[in-house]
């Protein structure tokens, strides 16, 4: 068993995701490979690369799925996941050799991979789905919120975020400390009801998601546009064509 | 030292790294975007590739294409030296040679045909970012048989823009995301065009009081972003266009200001029927359109400075009965064909629905007008004191273009945009640089020489304006190999290039003698009816020899067509090579302003590859073109394609960059050529982009400034207003012919054909296959789509990409699964009367229950793209292209067409209908039809893969500050207090 940090950290980095504008493109997932297969976990194995099972290591996997209103409005949503750096992490608590952990610093979750047995219990204990196990190493890997890239003094300042958020094409990722109430992320967390991704677990996530918006879809009656009238009801529109001829329109 | 079990050891995780020995911009090219990237080279390896912040497409963000970058490059699939054919055609039996040999080879056979006949050079470049080249390449040559890919992409947004506006969707022009509130995208197959597009779309969802619409018989991707996706029947979007048109027409809900003074709305047009002018304008002695002016009460130039004209009226002037255009365009659409009843059945959106749409666009494009507070000046040297704004804004793509009725549908959104009056206004869709141009642009396509040796005059590719313009012999006859601008594509801008196997194949219209191709997957997914066109490859006549004697491929890969060439000239990557994204071709501009790029080598090569642009000026100087060689015979840039960037002219002080032109690097646009021009392009992230000032921004194609700016810039001949043609009489002229006027008229089989489909306003009718095809025997519409993480993308051998799509499920509504009792994984054939295709279901909700649809080209050819045998891309890919007919079958009185738009030429490969059959249990398991496997060159990877295993750096120390990245900071700041304003992590400091 591993102990959490005694104290919840003041200090949690997370992500924010914007579902009402994720387009499902995959970017964040690649990215975040190519970066991380020479980073903190390097490698992300690929399995059969060229061959019949293509699969490997991803530490961040977009779900593409449909669900359906009260309404029965029909919605496809696209859904990234990865590690939420859970304030209980139950993958660090399960973890019988102190290879997973919280840091204290910035909530950040890791694995140790010096010291990780492959026993696969932490992915057994994370609700989410979030854990990769490198069959070829025989270590977990995960998000790692890109901790080699955020603090890199090597890299120039608008390159210190993780690397599927600044290649997002949408702008659908922000990324900040979701521990400080004032901090822009927590704004805007708070301004889109972002939400805890399954909050009966109590895991208590620092990633946060922001629901779709409203659908402006014709359906609310308060939005309704001026319905257009027509200045002519004859089947040709002659009648119209005909106040044209000698009026000054423009 | 092993662990102590009883401690745990704390791990300190290493927070500075060193990354890369050196970073490299560059331009990537993993599909079509052009976005800049940082490349971070680690001990000669790829370490990472980022977007570049400071690039004006991209701003920093990178697709799963782009970023996928590495595996590209590492790919096993790589051609390595040249190949010469050994075996039979299709065997992939080669030999390899030198590059001395190839290139004497390539120089003999290419030698051969020049002092023969030049035309019989037939030279399709395919996805080709270099066409002002290689168009060029063919000028000199002297063949007329050049084309890209254009044809089976997207001609028909090209050609219905430029002879509308002037410019088009994508390339020529985008919405203003920044200040538009209500979008409409039509038929966008999934990323077209990639990173600007999400960029766009995110800001407008961010931003407050928005609306994004999305026209799309699928909800994938941007579709399922949407406030309201309508699920419309393919190919019908014209009708509904129309019906909005009609919902505005007829509540006088129109840009009258606009449409009077910036299109030819007013313009009087002849109404003779029977006159061989009938249907064009009445113009006065210097050549000008005219119109009547109610306040002068007679007809005046169209481009005087003051003018308050008739939109109506049928009179006589210059004693010609004469009728604004505008007249006609009302008299169409308020026809009670168009109403929103009238097409809701065929187009299968409700009317309610479709009066709600064009409600909700007249209400936001008139009543929630914006003002950009900017003094500027017109062409006819009035002064405005704003810029106004009707902030509706459109996109199509694909959905549109790849119709055969495409051209009409995409000139119909333009006209839709033109009477909203939000062409290049603010929070409308903008032109960007070096468009507008005149409608059309010019010049026109030179004419074949047929003469040995001789260049032509002129690109082989333009833009025709009557019948006298066509490529055509003295019979009517198609002159070209593709029957581009003949009687049966008249306005073939981009060439047919997937009618080019199957003509030469057949000798129709002639036979070739070589077949030059670049970067186009001929023999697979770039082709449809590919049993067929495999056959084309291999065809031989009575004598045994291959009826196409010669075929030349440059490809960077072992695709399915490398194997049915005969000399292949291998290329190199992007990261490998320099190029130019040239204004003279598809710059990186933006409605803000001019801009182009340049790729430089990032990565070193290591095989016996060339890059296909250095090839083709060396064979253009072994082959002595003029343009090519000195005086005394010697190659003009024997620098290969970085030589030719930087010193090719191709008018005095216009070459293929812009940027830092001029000995000292002072000017733009034009000036003598700069030897430094490529050091100063990496000194810039290699990106040049020059910022319009805010006056000449918008209303470009009437703007005073804007046009004489443009034409310093040489992108237009003189600085006149650029009029939009709602009219077009371009076509009417094609249509005159048709009825029996003028010298050159069609031959009697084509009459009805041009008199019908060049009308000089849109029209819908029924696309050309499903017509054939379809009825009650083949019911469903059939679409494929490439998935955005492999749009435009070359290869899906990729590694990483393939590992999120291998296989292709076709997806049906559950509603239509259920009439066929079929539940996810079944296997079903997918039949028309030309052939059959298996494919495993995947059941959906978010599509029109009458479409079924795929991923595109995702479905390889055993033995290509360096594959194991059993991959799923062979055994459970699949593509619809193979029951796609190329032709169409003979009807009554006329002959088989080509399945493609009657006006441009277009690929139809959205006209599909099909039949579903669920698959006996026997029969599931593997699709159909499966060819034989190629022969494989199959060097790649046993065992798993570790890239990066090497590359970790060496931890540095230190740690750096952190700040909050807001995505879409700057929409998101405008409503949330406390989000300051700036991009991702940069924040603006507040003034």
């Amino acid at each position: 068993m591993t102990s959490l940090p005694a104290q919840p950290t003041a200090k949690k980095l997370g992500l924010v995701i914007d579902l009402d504008i994720c387009v499902g493109c995959h970017a964040c997932a690649v990215n975040c490979k190519e970066w991380n297969t020479s980073g903190k976990s390097a490698p992300l194995t690929d399995y059969d690369p060229y061959g019949k099972k293509p699969d490997g290591v991803w530490l961040n996997r977009i779900h593409t799925f449909e669900t359906t209103d009260e309404q029965g409005r029909g919605q496809t949503v696209h859904f990234p996941r990865s590690c939420l750096h859970c304030e209980d992490a139950p993958c660090v608590t399960v973890c019988p050799t102190g290879a997973s952990y919280k840091r204290e610093e910035d909530g950040i979750v890791l694995v140790n991979e010096k010291t990780c047995i492959g026993c696969k219990l932490c992915s057994w204990a994370c609700p989410y789905g979030a854990r990769e196990y490198d069959e070829n190493e025989g270590v977990m890997k995960k998000c790692t919120l890109c901790i080699d890239k955020i603090y890199n003094e090597n890299l120039p300042e608008e390159s210190r975020v993780p690397a599927c958020v600044s290649t997002c094409p949408a702008g659908a990722r922000s990324f900040g400390d979701l521990g400080d109430p004032d901090s822009e992320v927590s704004k805007l967390v708070a301004a889109r009801q972002g939400y805890d991704l399954m909050p009966e677990q109590e895991t208590k996530p620092v990633n946060k998601y922001l629901p779709p918006r409203p659908r402006q879809d014709g359906r609310d009656s308060d939005k309704a546009p001026r319905m257009l009238k027509h200045a002519d009801e004859s089947t040709d529109g002659a009648g119209l064509i005909a106040r044209w001829v000698d009026k000054v329109l423009s | 030292m092993g662990l102590n079990p009883f401690e745990t050891v704390r791990e300190d995780a290493a927070l500075s790294p060193e990354v890369a020995d050196e970073v490299k911009t560059s331009t990537c090219y993993m599909c079509a975007c052009r976005c800049g990237i940082k490349v971070h080279m680690k001990s000669g390896k790829v370490r990472y590739i980022e977007g570049n912040p400071d690039h004006p497409v991209n701003r920093g963000v990178l697709c799963a294409k782009g970023s996928a970058g590495i595996m590209h490059q590492y790919s096993p699939a790589k051609l390595t030296k040249p190949l010469l054919r050994v075996g039979e055609r299709g065997s992939g039996e080669f030999k390899e040679i030198e590059w001395d040999e190839a290139l004497e080879l390539a120089t003999q056979w290419l030698g051969e045909v020049r002092q023969r006949d030049p035309g019989k050079l037939a030279f399709f470049t395919g996805r080709d970012q270099s066409q002002s080249l290689t168009g060029w390449w063919a000028t000199k040559f002297g063949t007329h048989n050049f084309a890209a890919h254009g044809g089976f992409c997207s001609v028909n947004m090209a050609a219905g823009g430029l002879y509308t506006l002037g410019g088009a969707f994508w390339e020529f022009g985008e919405p203003d995301w920044e200040h538009t509130l209500y979008h409409m995208m039509f038929g966008v197959a999934d990323d077209h065009d990639s990173n600007p597009i999400k960029l766009g779309l995110g800001t407008l969802k961010t931003r407050e009081g928005t609306k994004f619409v999305s026209v799309n018989p699928v909800r994938t991707g941007y579709s399922a972003i949407a406030d309201e996706w309508i699920g419309i029947r393919p190919g019908t979007d014209g009708l509904f266009v129309f019906a909005i048109i009609h919902e505005l027409l007829r509540a006088e809900k129109v840009d009258w200001a606009s449409l009077a003074r910036y299109s030819n709305a007013p313009w009087l047009v002849i109404q003779e029927e029977g006159a061989a002018d009938d249907g064009l304008f009445l113009r006065d002695e210097d050549g000008e359109p005219l119109v009547w002016c109610l306040e002068q009460g007679k007809a005046i130039s169209a481009n005087a400075a003051h003018m308050k004209p008739a939109f109506a009226g049928l009179r006589e002037v210059n004693g010609r009965k004469v009728a604004p255009s505008f007249q006609l365009l009302a008299e169409r659409y308020m026809s009670a064909d168009y109403s929103p009843d009238a097409v809701a059945e065929t187009t299968g959106i409700p009317a309610a629905t479709i009066r709600r749409i064009a409600a909700e666009l007249a209400e936001t494009a008139f009543d929630k007008e914006i003002v950009i507070e900017q003094p500027w000046t017109d062409a006819w040297g009035r002064k405005h004191d704003k810029f106004v704004g009707r902030p509706v804004s459109f996109h199509a793509m694909r959905g549109i273009s790849a119709h055969s009725n495409g051209f009409h549908t995409c000139r119909a959104i333009h006209i839709l945009q033109a009477l909203l009056g939000s062409v290049d206004v603010p929070g409308g869709w903008r032109y960007k640089a070096p468009f507008p141009k005149p409608v059309p642009p010019g010049p026109k396509p030179a004419m074949p020489k047929a003469e040995a040796g001789v260049p032509l005059d002129g690109p082989p590719l333009g833009f025709p304006r009557s019948p006298e313009d066509l490529i055509i012999d003295h019979l009517g006859d198609p002159l070209r190999i593709d029957k581009a601008y003949s009687w049966e594509h008249p306005l073939a801008l981009h060439g047919l290039m997937h009618m080019v196997l199957h003509n030469a194949a057949n000798q129709d219209p002639y036979g070739i003698d070589v077949l030059f191709m670049f970067m186009a997957n001929m023999a697979w997914n770039s082709s449809m009816n590919i049993p067929e066109t495999l056959g084309y490859f291999t065809k031989k006549d009575e004598n045994g020899e291959y009826v196409i004697p010669k075929i030349i491929y440059s490809d960077a890969f072992w695709s399915e067509t490398v194997p049915y060439c005969d000399l292949i000239l291998p290329d190199t990557t992007y990261l490998e090579r320099w190029d130019c994204i040239s204004m003279l071709d598809r710059p990186i501009s933006s409605a803000h302003g001019a801009g182009d790029a340049i790729r430089q080598p990032v990565v070193p090569l290591d095989r016996d590859v060339r890059a296909f642009q250095t090839v083709l000026l060396d064979l253009g100087a072994r082959l002595g073109l003029p343009g090519m060689v000195n005086d005394d015979g010697s190659p003009k840039y024997p620098g290969g394609y970085p030589d030719y960037i930087v010193n090719h002219e191709r008018s005095p002080g216009v070459g293929p960059l812009a940027g830092w032109r001029g000995k000292d690097g002072d000017k733009s646009g034009v000036g003598e050529v700069n030897p430094n021009q490529l050091d100063t392009y990496i000194a810039h992230g290699c990106h040049w982009h020059e910022e319009l000032p805010l006056q000449l921004q918008y209303m470009k194609y009437a703007n005073r400034d804007y046009l004489q700016y443009a034409a310093d810039m040489h992108w237009m001949g003189e600085a006149r207003p650029i009029i939009h043609q709602l009219y077009n009489e371009d076509l009417q002229r094609f249509r005159n012919a048709a009825r029996g006027h003028g010298d050159r008229q069609p031959p009697e089989v084509h009459r009805e054909r041009i008199e019908t489909y060049f009308d000089p306003l849109p029209i819908w009718y029924q696309p050309f296959l499903e017509k054939q095809d379809g009825g009650e025997e083949f019911p469903i519409h059939a679409l494929s789509q490439r998935p955005m993480h492999m749009y435009h993308s070359w290869g899906s051998q990729n590694a990483w990409l393939r590992q999120i799509t291998n296989a292709n499920k076709l997806h049906l509504h559950r509603d239509l699964a259920a009439k066929h009792d079929l539940v996810d994984d079944d296997w079903v054939w997918i039949e028309n009367s030309r052939g059959r295709v298996k494919a495993q279901v995947r059941l959906v909700t978010g599509v029109n229950p009458d479409v079924v649809w795929t991923w595109n080209a995702i479905g390889k050819r055993k033995g290509a793209w360096g594959l194991d045998k059993d991959s799923p891309e062979f055994t459970k890919g699949f593509l619809l292209n193979h029951i796609i007919t190329e032709m169409l079958l003979p009807e009554k009185g006329s002959p088989a067409y080509s399945n493609s738009d009657p006006v441009t030429g277009q690929a139809a490969w959205y006209d599909l209908r099909v039949r579903l059959v669920k698959c006996a249990p026997h029969e599931a398991g593997e699709t159909e039809p499966m060819f034989e496997a190629t022969a494989k060159r199959f060097t790649g990877q046993e065992g798993p893969l570790e890239y990066g295993k090497g590359l970790k750096g060496e931890d540095k120390g230190g740690k750096a500050e952190l700040h909050d990245f807001i995505g879409q900071r700057g929409a998101n700041a405008q409503n949330i207090p406390g989000i300051r304003k700036g991009r991702g992590n940069r924040v603006e400091e507040e003034a």
